[in-house]
């Protein structure tokens, strides 16, 4: 009991204190329209019955999390996963083009990273720009790329994958350029004591000294690339995707719509990050460098 | 062929640094020969540590001639005629010890078979039998520093570089380390060059001491050693032991003089 405590306890603390607070902001924020309502239909409201209309409106400047809850519930297990109203339709299509998007900034930033490492005008030219792609809005970027790749005849996934890509490269080249350099003069020398080729040094020990670092930048990348993916769906009028979930919400003051999207999302970002999480402490332990 | 391994002629070694040139080695001569123990002596900055990379090809001279086996360092280096111990032992941690020491063999290109023959080979050589599978982790850095001698004795070099590998060693561990190194020369039949601080260290280990001083870089003394070649722990208290002791203390402070 006292370690399940001591394992749970304080992030459960946490859950319910935010829970609290959102049930005590949905009072503040939603008591307005509660009382227009009652002022129009000319009736008394107590504040038992005023807390009890704010946590189940239509249309809540910001809905109760139970409400939120049973749109979750409705949205997917009483769904069929083919309809357009289904969350699990919306998220796969948004998960599918994270993933691509994903698994292209990844290979695309390792590529960068060994450029960087092994090529001084690599290392001179490339990383400023690197830096300064990552300082361009991406709701300003994404909305032309999808146009540039239309123009050219590539539409669907790819678009949508690229937005994602642009965003989860970055992480992964700058731990990997880390990663690449992690080892020291004494090891290079021995490499060199060897007769041991650039590639020979490469494989036998930059690239695995790199791993401790290829894991964490993968799982900024993975949540930065679905992230990516839900930009992608926002500006360019997709009909599907959480993203357009998200859109569609906000056209017609679905609230609750909105928020169950979003913590749809937030769920998939941290199922996403810790099956990274996952596979790090599997290779590493192979590895033999998890003690 | 010839007994020379090491032979150098007004070597000098100088860096070029925002504080001016640094003369890390000057008109430094020096002949090491087959089956020599030499170990090279003086405080930091003495240049011992670039002598032994010059042999090693990881440093190169701005001036004089050196040739290991008869040919020029980068010569030797790419023909694999040495192996290096550094400071650290190195290993890499997601390698087991086996792997670790099978790494320069599959650089090289030995067979499978070959590979795992020279392994037990050298791992019961350094008393580290029955260890292959462990990670560096799993080992003592004394263990550690073994295993990279291990390493570097795995392949045929016959000449054996090692900058200061006991260094970082507490000095029970270095004195048990350091029988156990005359035993695997006396056993091997190498070469050793061998970089050190340690007055008693360097007079136990060698048959020849070299003294250097710093600034410029350069030998003051070069001492034949009179000891025989059976050296039990305790010869370190004969007169014979402290008399060379003595010498090298003297050729270290007439160094520092100019200070």
């Amino acid at each position: 009991m006292n370690r399940l405590w001591h394992k749970f306890g304080p992030v459960l603390t946490v859950v319910v204190g935010i829970f609290a607070l959102w049930y005590v902001m949905a009072v503040v924020l939603n008591s307005n329209w509660a009382y227009d309502k009652a002022a129009r239909a000319d009736v008394e409201l107590s504040f038992s019955e005023m807390v009890v209309d704010t946590w189940s409106q239509d249309k809540p400047k910001l809905p109760a999390p139970h409400q939120v809850a049973v749109e979750i519930w409705n949205t997917t297990a009483m769904k069929s996963i083919t309809s357009k109203r289904s969350l699990i339709f919306h998220g796969w299509i948004t998960l599918s083009s994270t993933l691509l998007g994903f698994a292209l900034g990844a290979v695309l930033g390792i590529l960068l990273a060994v450029g960087i490492v092994h090529n001084k005008a690599m290392d001179l030219s490339v990383m400023p720009w690197v830096i300064a792609s990552q300082t361009i809005p991406i709701l300003a970027i994404a909305p032309m790329i999808i146009v540039v790749l239309n123009a050219v005849g590539v539409s669907g996934l790819l678009p949508k994958a690229i937005i994602s890509m642009y965003l989860s490269f970055f992480p992964v080249v700058v731990g990997m350029v880390k990663g690449l350099r992690a080892p020291d003069a004494m090891q290079m020398d021995q490499m060199r004591t060897w007769h041991a080729s650039k590639w020979t040094t490469f494989w036998a020990l930059r690239w695995p000294s790199s791993v401790p670092y290829l894991f964490p930048s993968l799982k900024i990348g993975v949540a930065a690339a679905l992230v990516g993916a839900i930009v992608a769906e926002l500006p360019t009028g997709a009909v599907r995707g959480l993203g357009a979930r998200l859109l569609a919400g906000s056209y017609y003051g679905q609230t609750i719509q909105i928020w169950s999207a979003l913590l749809t999302a937030a769920a998939l970002a941290a199922a996403l990050v810790m099956t990274v999480g996952l596979i790090e402490r599997i290779t590493l332990k192979k590895m033999g460098m998890a003690r | 062929m010839s007994d020379v391994v090491i032979e150098a002629k007004n070597l000098s070694l100088t860096f070029e640094t925002n504080d001016g040139p640094v003369h890390a080695l000057k008109d430094v001569d020096l002949t090491i020969n087959k089956g020599d123990f030499v170990s090279f002596i003086g405080p930091s900055g003495c240049g011992k540590t670039t002598f032994l990379r010059v042999m090693a090809d990881l440093e190169q001279p701005t001036g004089g001639e050196i040739t290991v086996n008869g040919m020029s360092p980068e010569e030797a280096r790419m023909k694999r005629a040495y192996g290096y111990v550094f400071q650290a032992a190195g290993l890499y941690p997601w390698r087991t010890i086996g792997g670790n020491i099978r790494l320069p063999l599959e650089i090289m290109g030995y067979s499978k078979a070959e590979q795992a023959d020279r392994v037990n080979k050298v791992l019961e050589l350094v008393h580290l039998d029955g260890f292959d599978k462990k990670f560096p982790w799993q080992l003592s850095g004394g263990m550690q520093q073994r295993a990279s001698i291990a390493r570097a004795l795995s392949f045929d070099a016959d000449l054996l570089l090692m900058d200061e590998p006991f260094g970082a060693l507490d000095e029970i561990v270095r004195d048990h380390l350091n029988e156990q190194l005359l035993e695997l020369w006396a056993e091997t039949n190498k070469t050793i060059a061998f970089v050190t601080h340690s007055i008693p260290e360097a007079v136990y280990l060698s048959t020849k001491i070299v003294v250097m001083s710093p600034r410029p870089g350069r030998v003051t003394d070069v001492i034949e050693s009179t000891l025989p070649k059976e050296r039990p722990l305790d010869i370190r208290e004969t007169p014979e032991f402290l008399d060379i002791a003595h010498r090298v203390r003297e050729g270290l402070r007439a160094g520092h003089g100019d200070d």
